[in-house]
């Protein structure tokens, strides 16, 4: 991969876009990668839309300015499509993964003209069955893996564990179930 | 040995603090620097280090707590952004007058108002004739670079002045990257312990601090104090010099990007640097000769030498992420036109505003400032001399 693939997270304060896109940054370093993982800062309050993005490259990254044209973009919370226009910049030949129950054909005419590649994944029904609770981030990190190829499946997986044992020392009941949300969306977007 | 990592440039600094383990920080909490308290203080709840944590009630007393320690012979530092360091101003006189070497992690962030809790440099600016060293960075690895450097040239005998290691609010502080981490050991006998020749708590040699100047004496204290800003140049070079030994990165009182036979530049502090760097390669492939110029040490300010680097230019775009509300320019757009006249150099230049309160600079915007200059040289075409960009239509 010689370019530099762009990815921008669309959230709301408290769903762990930002800490999914840090995440992503994480396996990425560690897959031998440069990488960026930042967030977009206003006033901080839960339930308030934020920016998330990543760039991941084979070579040493030196601009610091938000993503405009990002390839991949990946939506934690669909009721931002009433106010955000996500798909914003968006490469025709990129993909934009929402969070939701929907079907990507009932999804497209909420994206305002984006002729691009739709990918849904219901991230409350991956979440709940696989952890109990609702936590988008997981299964919406692992969408962005699975759709945007920036690295292996095993490879991410075994990366994630790596993360996970890390992030989780002090309550490691939640490794499994988080674990078992990343294979469930992996599932779901190869059926 | 190097160690590769990712880390944001908030933890990359408090990493530095901890493998350097100085002796004493108070600290006041304020955003975006609120992590470098925070994760020195986890160190030392972890046992990594040993240095004495002072939670104080602001940022007036932070400055002070660490001055004093300076004074009594510690080693000493602290963190701020923002209000927090407009807070300490007269302190950071006091520091500097009194010459205390201690360290300062400055997080960029725009002074209020409006309220705003994003990048730009006017806390950094507005304490620009304080009489502390200013570094600037431009990634998380520079601002970690510059940090184990700051000691060394803050407590050299020729210098004793303080130091302030800057990095962009967010941007840099927030946004994870890659980094290569210096072993601990190598931290540490780079840096050296801190001997102070005198300090307050040396029962042999008494010393006064801050006391009462007569006028008949008060005059060469300040010249005193200039002389060593001026000195520290030097120190500051020949500190770059071992640090590149040691970790193989080099650094100057600039950096020079392309500018070999550059005709029109550019000078920028912090991270649009790099974003710029970019605009200046995809340039050059069109085989437009452009070049960039970082500052990395504000103060002191090496008009000579920049003024030499943009000797062959003909024309440079001069970049400030603040306003000098003075009416004509900002800070950079000041000491540029001045240094490049005392040491007569003449070119056209054009003083940008950009990046304002966390205002985004992108590739495209550095792209067209190139552009801009080159049609006014070329085409003759009038360029407002103080121009804003990325302002909103």
């Amino acid at each position: 991969m010689a370019r530099t693939l762009e990815i921008r997270w669309h959230g709301r304060g408290g769903q762990g876009a930002k800490t999914a896109a840090l995440l992503l940054a994480d396996v990425a370093f560690k897959t031998g990668r440069y990488v960026q993982g930042f967030p977009e800062y206003g006033p901080e309050r839960m339930g308030a839309p934020i920016t998330a993005y990543n760039r991941i490259s084979d070579n040493p990254i030196r601009v610091h300015s938000n993503i405009y044209t990002p390839e991949l973009v990946v939506v934690v919370d669909e009721t931002l499509l009433h106010s955000v226009n996500v798909t914003s910049g968006l490469s025709e030949n990129g993909a934009v993964i929402v969070n939701t129950k929907e079907t990507a054909d009932e999804i497209r005419p909420m994206l305002r003209g984006y002729k691009g590649k739709i990918f849904t994944v219901d991230a409350r029904e991956i979440s709940v069955k696989a952890l109990g609770k609702y936590f988008p981030n997981s299964p919406m990190l692992a969408a962005a893996v699975a759709v945007s190829k920036v690295m292996d499946k095993e490879e991410f997986l075994s990366e994630m564990r790596a993360s996970y044992q890390h992030k989780f020392a002090k309550k490691p009941e939640v490794i499994e179930g988080n674990m078992k949300a990343l294979e469930m969306t992996f599932d779901a977007l190869e059926k | 040995m190097a160690r590769r990592d990712r880390m944001s440039g908030n933890e990359a600094v408090s990493y530095a603090i901890c493998q350097i383990n100085p002796d004493v920080m108070p600290a006041f909490p304020i955003t975006p620097s609120t992590e470098i308290p925070q994760m020195v203080s986890n160190y030392i709840a972890n046992g990594q280090m040993d240095t004495e944590f002072i939670p104080v009630e602001s940022e007036h007393s932070s400055m002070s707590a660490a001055i004093g320690a300076e004074a009594a012979g510690c080693r000493s530092l602290t963190a701020t952004s923002s209000a927090g360091l407009a807070l300490m101003w007269e302190e950071l006189l006091l520091a500097a007058s009194n010459r205390m070497p201690l360290a300062l992690a400055l997080v960029n962030r725009t002074l209020s108002g409006p309220i705003n809790i994003n990048c730009d440099h006017s806390d950094g600016m507005g304490a620009r004739d304080t009489g502390w060293i200013q570094i600037y960075a431009e990634n998380n690895q520079e601002a970690y670079d510059n940090f184990i450097q700051a000691y060394p040239i803050a407590e050299d005998a020729r210098v004793h002045l303080p130091i302030m290691i800057c990095q962009d609010g967010f941007i840099t502080s927030h946004a994870v990257e890659n980094i290569e981490l210096l072993e601990t050991e190598d931290v540490k006998n780079f840096v050296g312990e801190y001997e102070p020749e005198e300090f307050l708590l040396n029962p042999g040699k008494p010393i006064a601090v801050g006391p009462y100047s007569v006028v008949s004496y008060a005059m060469e204290a300040k010249k005193n104090q200039e002389d060593a800003l001026e000195a520290s140049k030097e120190v500051i070079l020949e500190v770059a010099k071992k640090f590149e030994a040691m970790s193989g990165r080099s650094y100057g009182l600039f950096e020079e990007y392309r500018m070999e036979d550059a005709e029109y530049a550019m000078v920028i502090i912090g991270s649009a640097a790099g974003t710029a760097k970019e605009a200046v390669d995809l340039l050059r492939e069109q085989g437009k000769k452009v070049g960039l110029l970082k500052i990395r040490v504000f103060r002191p300010f090496p008009e000579k030498e920049i003024a030499n680097a943009l000797s062959g230019c003909k024309a440079v775009a001069i970049m400030d992420r603040c306003e000098s509300y003075n009416g004509n320019c900002g800070p950079l757009g000041m000491e540029i036109p001045a240094g490049l006249y005392r040491n007569k150099v003449f070119l056209e230049s054009v003083n940008y505003i950009y990046g304002l309160s966390g205002r985004d600079f992108t590739v495209e915007d550095a792209k067209g400032v190139f552009l801009e200059i080159e049609d006014m040289v070329v085409n003759g075409t009038e360029v407002k001399q103080h121009r804003y960009i990325g302002l909103r239509k």
